[in-house]
């Protein structure tokens, strides 16, 4: 039995112009010790759908349904106190910006301290000398004098930590990072991945990692999921979505990653085109409008479904495997491929 | 610490210079001579020169602006040179009006004012705290409609009106409110029809809800709009996915910093009221600085009312220091330097 177990997953928010279908049916699991990646651009309905599993959506104009599973409990439908019970405790968040994540007015050894003594029967004291061994843990130094600090006091980077220890003061089963480096230099995210990666193991939980950069999740990631305007395009193993990626979107994604083994002065290739609106999709395929590869067949919705043969990898594009196999690599190279 | 007091009240004391020498400006450009009330019926050239020779009008304005300063310091520099004592009681000079000291006028009324104001500000956060939080709670809801009628009228009703209403209503017809009067809380002069704490509440209870109403309305709106504000902010968001109770995310997380803006509003606005709550203390006959300076401006009676003015500035100066310091003790970003 999965760890998280998400079931067509729906969030819909009504607004003043129509039903905005933000995350639309998304199904995956999570296995314990496990680190699941969820990448695709802003506004494809990774935060929403980790939101919706913490019950963090504004209840009102707020429509959703499916299961979300964790321990073979549905999150969807429990109550309010059980809800809060699990969060923070058993599933912990760590959120995009550390800047404004933490309250400005609190010392951060109080906001640590709060999350521990919200789940545990412990003395203040003792709740103290577990943020200072978990400031310790994300590699707070001097925690000692630190933890009375307030959020203000420390960088960027050193919030994330600070974020990222109250997250795992618990011991949660399931960590969900939402895009966690995106605010930091590119010096910090890897220090910051790598930290997330190494507690993964320390404190055995499953994680959660959302990113619009693949290149984040290359390292740590066991399985991908790619999602676009509210939907899993492709899930599957992190080496099938480097080497063998199936949806053109996936292609995309990963022809806009700057790399080293690339000849010189080529440029990026990027996906032409915005997001379609989430109030009015278009028929069929959602990728079709930016799809370089589209055809007549696209405008049927296709399923998500394993396209190649003995692997566990799922993609939703009617394009045949051999098709798939010739026009992969143009896309992927871009500008190349084209000169 | 010490350095941002010492600046603080360096400009405390320009801003006193200035606020002082344009009322003094400001009363001598006012094309009338305080001379002619002195001598009421009697008109003539001999008793208005004797009234300015008397009341110090004959010297030029800078002179008059010189002693008034001279009165206000604590140090007094003649009677150094006689032996006396250096140190004085500051003094705001004596009335045109009533040859009263204009210290033991304003000490009068000053209390008076004050209970008005401080009863006034525990009254509209009393009203304001509640409907502000509830209605941001749940925007577009029956009672946030209600709120924000309640703010519409609390700002465009005056406060004349609104007094004169009350007191027809629940003092005139329905008797359950005195028909104005003040009653002191402590020592009620001899004499006086009513003294001590119960009575005095009972005589405020219309003047507060009266001087009450537009702040209220006022503070309605700004506590709402920070609430909506700080229920946004990522960290109540983290506070939850803590697995905290919406209550104590309400309590430690968006009340906290929802009111920092609240604190330096209230210091303010109960400044301006120290200043003299004009319409409401002479609506309800109240002998506050309001009424003893609108008095004193009908009578030409420049010390009294350079003397609230006097008060009214150094309470706003002060409550200005004192809501900075609150605020840096409050909120943790800020340090005073």
């Amino acid at each position: 039995m999965a760890l998280l177990d998400v079931r067509d997953l729906k969030t819909y928010f009504k607004t003043d112009d129509g039903i905005v279908k933000a995350v639309d049916g998304v199904t995956f699991s999570i296995e314990k010790g496990r680190t699941l990646g969820i990448v695709g651009e802003s506004g494809s309905g990774k935060s929403v759908t980790c939101l919706t599993i913490m019950g963090l959506n504004a209840k009102r104009n707020t429509i959703t349904t499916g299961e979300a599973l964790f321990k073979e409990q549905d999150l969807l439908g429990m109550g309010m106190r059980r809800l809060r019970q699990i969060r923070g405790n058993d599933i912990a968040m760590i959120f995009q910006d550390p800047m404004t994540s933490l309250n400005p007015v609190h010392k951060i050894g109080n906001q640590l301290t709060e999350a521990v003594l919200l789940h545990q029967d412990v003395t203040k004291k003792q709740a103290r000398a577990r943020a200072l061994e978990l400031l310790k843990a994300v590699g707070i130094p001097r925690a000692e004098r630190r933890v009375d600090d307030y959020p203000h006091q420390f960088s960027g980077g050193m919030r994330q930590r600070v974020m990222i220890a109250m997250a795992l003061i618990n011991d949660p089963d399931l960590l969900i990072a939402d895009e966690p480096t995106t605010a930091l230099d590119v010096t910090i995210q890897a220090q910051i991945i790598e930290l997330i990666d190494q507690l993964k193991d320390d404190f055995n939980s499953a994680v959660i990692l959302i990113t619009h950069d693949l290149g984040v999740v290359a390292d740590v990631a066991n399985e991908i999921l790619v999602m676009y305007a509210g939907r899993v395009v492709e899930r599957g193993p992190k080496r099938s979505i480097f080497y063998d990626p199936q949806h053109p979107y996936t292609w995309g994604l990963l022809g806009s990653i700057p790399r080293l083994d690339r000849p010189k002065g080529g440029r990026l290739a990027s996906i032409k085109g915005m997001p379609p609106s989430l109030i009015n999709l278009p028929k069929g395929c959602k990728f079709r409008p930016r799809c370089p590869h589209a055809f007549d067949r696209c405008v049927e919705e296709p399923d998500l479904r394993n396209r190649v043969e003995e692997r566990r990898q799922l993609d939703r594009c009617w394009l045949s495997i051999d098709e798939k196999r010739d026009l992969r690599k143009a896309t992927i190279k871009g500008q190349e491929a084209v000169a | 610490m010490i350095r941002y007091l010492i600046r603080r009240l360096l400009w405390a004391l320009v801003l006193f210079f200035a606020v002082t020498v344009v009322t003094y400006v400001i009363f001598f450009l006012i094309p009338a001579d305080p001379a002619q009330r002195a001598c009421g019926q009697l008109q003539t050239q001999q008793c208005l020169e004797q009234a300015h020779h008397f009341l110090g009008l004959d010297r030029p304005v800078y002179v008059q602006y010189g002693k008034f300063f001279g009165r206000l310091l604590p140090f007094d520099f003649n009677g150094l040179a006689h032996g006396h004592s250096p140190i004085k009681m500051p003094s705001l000079g004596i009335s045109f009006a009533n040859r009263q000291q204009v210290n033991s006028i304003v000490g009068g009324a000053a209390p008076v004012t004050a209970s008005l104001v401080f009863g006034g500000a525990v009254t509209w956060l009393l009203i304001s705290i509640p409907i502000g939080i509830l209605s941001a709670l749940r925007p577009r809801s029956l009672l946030d409609r209600g709120a924000m009628m309640f703010v519409l009228i609390g700002i465009s009703a005056h406060p004349v009106w609104i007094g004169l209403i009350f007191l027809y209503l629940f003092a005139f017809k329905v008797h359950i409110f005195p028909l104005g009067e003040y009653c002191n809380m402590i020592n009620p002069p001899v004499g006086t029809s009513c003294g001590g704490p119960v009575q005095w509440f009972y005589h405020l209870i219309l003047p507060w809800i009266t001087f009450a109403i537009l702040f209220a309305a006022l503070y309605v709106r700004m506590i709402r709009a920070n609430v909506i504000e700080t229920l946004n902010e990522d960290y109540v968001r983290t506070a939850r996915a803590k697995g905290a109770p919406e209550s104590k995310v309400m309590r430690s997380h968006v009340l906290r910093n929802a009111m920092l803006p609240v604190v330096t509003m209230l210091g303010m606005d109960i400044a301006l009221g120290l200043g003299g709550a004009i319409f409401t203390e002479n609506v309800y006959d109240l002998p506050g600085l309001g009424r003893v300076l609108r008095l004193s401006l009908d009578n030409f009676d420049l010390p009294t009312t350079q003397g609230i003015v006097v008060f009214g500035t150094v309470a706003i100066i002060a409550f200005n220091l004192i809501v900075d310091l609150l605020y840096a003790a409050i909120d943790p970003r800020i340090r005073l330097s």
